[in-house]
């Protein structure tokens, strides 16, 4: 890196006030001027920002969308999930291999792109899906490749790099964008035409404490799938004690199959900000942080126009609605492509600029969350609820649902059906009911609330969705008939082995050994010994680990145990032992520097 | 003034502790061990390696980063926790190259001696064969990464009591590192011998050179007593 490099680096960190707390920020652009984060350009920020390099590398290697290698200058990233994969993401990549002359994850040698794959992007209901240079692409086919690629090779300055976050101007130049609408069914949430600011016009007209009253009598629970009741939530952060108080919303929006932020953001992103700024209202916060998910950067421009809009309506700014000392303002942190940074204390780590690793609790972020003051954090759609409830008020709210699980969710359905998208249906339904809904009628099995859900057989459809019965973050993944539900199982392993932060050895190490189990399973090679001592670890990690993600990761395989015995049955090895690795392939590269066969036993 | 004290039970037996004090903190002071590898008793806790669960009230809580609470109900010494305990120690044995036969911190390994006290015979999880480079660079030091279990100790160490931050983590999941402050190696960190930080490996990834064998083996830390006997000793054995 030359001098002008160095400078401009300075300028970005003093840009950001040289606040360490800033890094997401300051290593994405860093990233985006550059490509990657080369050892100068960590080096310069470490000297600008008074800290050690071993520090920012500690951070940078932490998340998949920063390069510490130059990479291609066009990046394609291919959605990689059991969904893509049975709508053909898998003959979509070979297309790309064949007209770039590169394998998955390679960078072709004139430096212009690289191939790889990447965990869900949030497109599931149209799948085989990629982020090109960070805009959405869907329903690829493999012809679409070249013409893509085409696109790319014509689009503007071939040695600059792209512009990021990508423009609608940059997406408007490429074929498959832009992406279709999700919502095939609105209720009382999505339906109607939304008004800017209902919510918090309803809010203001109370005091803080009575507005978390409201929330309390609507029994509103948190919509990320862990049902905390929001309305005690707000009351714990208020009342701790602090300089500041925060309101985070969290649209980290990873798991798999999962996409109803996404929709909410980029069709209803008032909604989002009036119940942001409702909870800061109630919470006393002057802050809101809205903590999007890399892949989602291409939201950022129309994000960023709704919160300028909001600034100019008097939404947004300094005695808001003409309540003096209601000062609010709402910041957008980027994400950078790490799954665990949706657990709420890893999301905080990440808002602070480092790692997105787990922290322990307590204490919980309501006593001491962002900068170490109290935070609620709520999901996108929690705080749309919130919106609503203010709005409408806490009985209407009631009026849908069951008695413990009052209101609507979304439901996010991909898969084998006929009609995928998302369906807001009462809390209550039965997962029948919901099949029919959305023309599933041969479904062998549907993967609820993502991977670190459950696997749900045909004799289970019959159960409702409700923290009841069966809780949600909305992902439901539909299988139908001739799908192998051991190879989903062990895709959606390699998912967690991907996204495991490294911190604690049940996770780390186990996601993996899981994985290695599963494909043995798989492979037709597993003992019945194997399969308990797969079972057993599964157990170990849900038990040892640190946070959710560790104590989730092995449902797939453990639901699908529980849901399919004959199957995992019906795959066993005969025998007695089965080593890990075949002879054969232990001897392969023995066999060919030797040029010959190993002598058999008994030859 | 004197805060409070209070007390809990684990595995039944009454402990007195004060407000401020982990769960762990308060045990070992009453001389009940609960197995641990990540912790030191001079850094402050990580909650990195988990082989400190409890049953905590029901839930499995790191005891290392749980505060003691009054009337808390523990559970420590049970077949399960031992199982799962000893499961984690098998998944860092097969996660790096840990020989220890002809290793250097054998008879003094925090990690082979939790193998030895939770009844560990052989891994039965495949081992993942890492790979990892050795960093010679340092004069006085050797950082062996094949035998790095990620416990954090020396980062913390370096960063808190060393002053030097001369170590971080690099990469996530089961790709993660420790990795040196300079491009270099070791030798071009600010590290030195008597720092904290090359005191607290809990194994033979940070070594300081020519000193390995003053102590030969047999006569070792853990080859007189099984870990945690010191903490067991501080407990009042009732009078026969």
């Amino acid at each position: 890196m030359n001098a002008a490099g160095t400078a401009w680096i300075g300028g970005i960190v003093r840009s950001f006030g040289s606040d360490r707390t800033r890094l997401m920020d300051i290593v994405t652009a860093v990233q985006h001027q550059f490509g990657y984060v080369s050892d100068e350009a960590v080096q310069s920020l470490a000297t600008d920002l008074g800290i050690h390099p071993v520090e920012i590398e500690e951070m940078v290697s932490f998340y998949a969308f920063f390069d510490r290698q130059e990479r291609g200058r066009n990046r394609i990233r291919l959605s990689n999930t059991p969904i893509s994969v049975m709508k053909g993401a898998r003959d979509v990549a070979r297309a790309f291999e064949e007209a770039l002359g590169i394998r998955l994850g390679e960078t072709t040698a004139d430096g212009a792109f690289t191939l790889q794959w990447t965990s869900d992007i949030g497109l599931a209901d149209q799948e085989p899906a990629a982020l090109v240079n960070g805009i959405p692409l869907a329903a690829l086919t493999p012809e679409d490749a070249p013409l893509i690629l085409a696109a790319l090779r014509q689009a503007g300055d071939p040695s600059a790099l792209p512009a990021y976050p990508p423009s609608a101007a940059d997406a408007a130049r490429l074929p498959n964008a832009p992406i279709r609408s999700s919502l095939v069914q609105a209720g009382p949430l999505l339906g109607g035409s939304p008004d800017k600011a209902a919510g918090l016009r309803a809010a203001l007209a109370l005091t803080p404490e009575a507005v978390i009253d409201e929330i309390t009598a609507s029994k509103l629970r948190g919509r990320g799938g862990a049902g905390f009741p929001t309305g005690l939530k707000w009351r714990l952060t208020r009342k701790a004690t602090g300089v500041e108080h925060y309101i985070a919303c969290n649209a980290d929006e990873g798991e798999p199959g999962t996409f109803k932020d996404r929709l909410l953001l980029s069709e209803f992103p008032d909604l989002v900000f009036d119940g942001m700024s409702v909870a800061g209202y109630a919470l006393g916060a002057r802050t809101g942080l809205l903590y999007l998910r890399g892949e989602y950067a291409y939201m950022w421009d129309d994000l960023q126009r709704v919160l300028r809009e909001r600034r100019s309506l008097g939404l947004l700014g300094t005695g808001i609605g003409g309540k003096a000392g209601f000062d609010f303002d709402i910041r957008i942190q980027l994400g950078a492509g790490a799954y665990i940074c949706g657990e709420e204390s890893s999301l905080l780590e990440s808002l602070e600029g480092k790692r997105g690793s787990p922290r322990d609790r307590p204490p919980f972020p309501t006593e001491r969350g962002y900068l170490g003051q109290p935070t609620a954090i709520d999901n996108v759609e929690t705080l749309v609820c919130a919106t609503r409830i203010m709005e409408k008020g806490a009985a209407w709210f009631a009026s849908f649902g069951t008695k413990e699980s009052t209101g609507t969710k979304l439901m996010c359905v991909s898969g084998d059906c006929e009609r995928p998208g998302i369906y807001e249906t009462p809390f209550g339904i039965t997962i029948n009911e919901l099949l029919d809904l959305v023309g599933a009628p041969d479904a062998q099995y549907v993967q609820f609330s993502g991977p670190s859900g459950q696997a749900v057989a045909p004799k289970d459809f019959g159960r409702r969705i409700a923290y009841e019965d069966l809780s949600t973050g909305g992902s439901t993944m539909i299988f139908g008939p001739n799908r192998d539900v051991l190879d989903i199982a062990l895709q959606f392993s390699a998912f967690f082995v991907d996204e495991s932060c490294g911190w604690c050895p049940p996770c780390r190490v186990g996601t993996t050994l899981l994985k290695q189990g599963m494909e043995k399973i798989v492979a037709g090679r597993a003992t019945l010994a194997d399969l308990a001592s797969t079972e057993a670890l599964a157990n170990t990690v849900l038990r040892m680990s640190r946070c959710g993600l560790g104590q989730t990761a092995p449902n797939p395989i453990l639901t699908t145990m529980r849901s399919f015995p004959e199957i995992y049955e019906s795959r066993l090895a005969s025998a007695d032992f089965e080593p890990l690795v075949p002879l054969q392939d232990a001897l392969r590269a023995a066999v060919q520097v030797q040029g010959r066969d190993p002598v058999k036993d008994g030859a | 003034m004197v805060a409070e004290s209070f007390s809990f039970t684990i595995d039944g037996i009454v402990v007195q502790a004060r407000p401020g004090q982990s769960v762990l903190q308060a045990c070992d002071e009453a001389g009940i061990y609960i197995p641990r590898l990540c912790h030191h008793p001079d850094l402050a806790p990580s909650g990195a390696c988990r082989v400190c669960t409890c049953r905590i009230n029901g839930r499995n809580s790191a005891a290392c980063v749980t505060p003691a609470a009054p009337g808390m109900v523990i559970e420590n010494d049970t077949p399960l926790l031992t199982a799962d305990r000893r499961a984690v120690i098998e998944m860092l044995f097969v996660e790096g190259n840990h020989p220890c036969p002809y290793c250097v911190a054998s008879g003094d390994c925090e990690l082979q001696a939790l193998g030895y006290r939770l009844g560990m015979v052989a891994p039965v999880q495949p081992y993942q064969w890492p790979g990892r480079p050795i960093d010679a660079t340092h004069p006085d030091i050797a950082l062996d990464h094949d035998r790095c279990i990620l416990c954090a100790r020396c980062i913390e160490a370096s960063r808190m009591q060393d002053g030097k931050s001369v170590f971080g983590f690099a990469g996530r999941g089961i790709a993660m590192r420790l990795n040196v402050d300079a491009a270099g190696g070791l030798g071009d960190t600010q590290m030195a011998a008597i720092d904290k930080a090359a005191s607290v490996c809990p194994v033979a990834c940070i070594v300081i050179k020519r000193g390995s064998y003053r102590i030969p083996n047999g006569e070792r830390r853990f080859d007189k007593a099984p870990i945690g006997s010191d903490i067991e000793a501080r407990r009042a054995r009732p009078t026969p």
